[in-house]
């Protein structure tokens, strides 16, 4: 097996899953019935890229498991997504900031994935990169209305955006398996378009009239199975069902 | 922020290049811009269009109800309006 590609795969699928599950949340509980079906298709879109890596991840492993048995049958410690995925969705403006950083990281990401010299990854970013380029849109059009909206809501989006700031840098962070395969032209090193994302959000923020959050202390841990305390409640609503009912069919 | 603070907007969907915009329903948003994403992810999830526009519901003055018979009932018998007299050529759609 290719270990590095195996871990590589995972990654990303699994920051998307947890993504997908996170906005599920919001389904029948968002501000508009509109933004419920905006967000809902915003999870599913990440669901969708979830399955493709983790399909592949599974087709690398060699070992006969499925996408399924990746995302359901997996426990904390293994998952390997970004902390930023799995934190709780707070207010509204807690998940709209997540969503601007973390679409904004997958939308340099996928774009720069393209050319990647592994057929699959190179596929399935060039299918990912317009949806993310829609949620990072979605996402800046509500940090500028409600960072420029009433007191209310533009105190609510700086809290929001203060909240998930310190999970910003373990997205942009490299680390010396990405070095490797970026080094064989399999996979993108985050650090190298870190300056592009702070430019990015930092331009949205600013029009927002939004303060850019000042440098915190950063988290880090995930790519590590090291997650945050919000994990193993998430991971218990998304395996439940399929460790209760193993192979169950419908 | 209440469900009432955002006006209601009319949605049009163009299927494919040639037809014209059809109205599908409508939805409320906060401003034009985001009327246009809204029906984006309301109308055309499913591949159904090309082109949106999105109208303010206040900006469409309609025809009244009670209005119904002088408005349309005369038009009832006269078929001799209606392009019925001719065949189509074959091939041609949309007519």
């Amino acid at each position: 097996m290719n270990t590095d590609l195996y871990t590589y795969a995972l990654r990303l699928g699994d920051d998307a899953l947890v993504a997908a599950q996170r906005m599920g949340e919001w389904i029948a509980a968002a501000p508009q019935l509109e933004e419920d079906v905006a967000l809902g298709n915003i999870g599913l879109d990440q669901l969708g890229q979830a399955r493709s890596l983790l399909a592949y991840a599974a087709e690398v492993e060699g070992a006969g498991h499925t996408e399924d048995d990746l995302a359901y049958f997996r426990d904390e410690r293994e998952f390997t997504n970004l902390l930023i995925c799995e934190r709780p969705n707070g207010d509204f403006a807690v998940t709209i900031a997540r969503l601007l950083y973390f679409a904004g990281y997958q939308h340099l990401l996928y774009d720069a994935l393209r050319s990647s010299s592994d057929a699959t990854l190179a596929g399935v970013a060039g299918k990912a990169v317009k949806e993310v380029a829609y949620h990072f849109d979605h996402a800046t059009q509500w940090v500028l209305r409600l960072g420029d909206g009433t007191e209310e809501s533009h105190a609510r989006m700086q809290a929001g955006l203060d909240a998930m700031w310190p999970y910003t840098a373990e997205m942009l962070a490299s680390d010396d398996l990405v070095r490797r395969l970026a080094a064989a032209g399999v996979a993108v090193d985050p650090s190298t378009f870190a300056d592009e994302w702070h430019a990015r959000v930092g331009d949205v923020v600013d029009a927002s009239t939004c303060t850019r959050p000042e440098a915190s202390y950063q988290h880090s841990g995930g790519r590590d199975g090291k997650h945050t305390e919000a994990m193993g409640y998430l991971l218990a609503e998304l395996q439940h069902v399929a460790r209760s009912h193993p192979g169950a069919t419908w | 922020m209440s469900e009432k603070d955002w006006p209601l907007w009319e949605v049009f969907v163009r299927s494919r290049r040639g037809l014209s915009h059809g109205h599908v329903g409508s939805l409320h948003a906060p401003d034009a811009l985001m009327a246009l994403r809204n029906a984006r992810d309301v109308y055309t999830r499913r591949q159904e269009g090309v082109s949106i526009w999105v109208v303010p519901a206040s900006a469409i003055t309609a025809s009244s109800p009670d209005e119904k018979d002088e408005f349309f009932d005369p038009a009832g018998d006269k078929i001799y309006r209606h392009p019925t007299f001719y065949e189509i050529p074959e091939g041609v759609e949309h007519l």
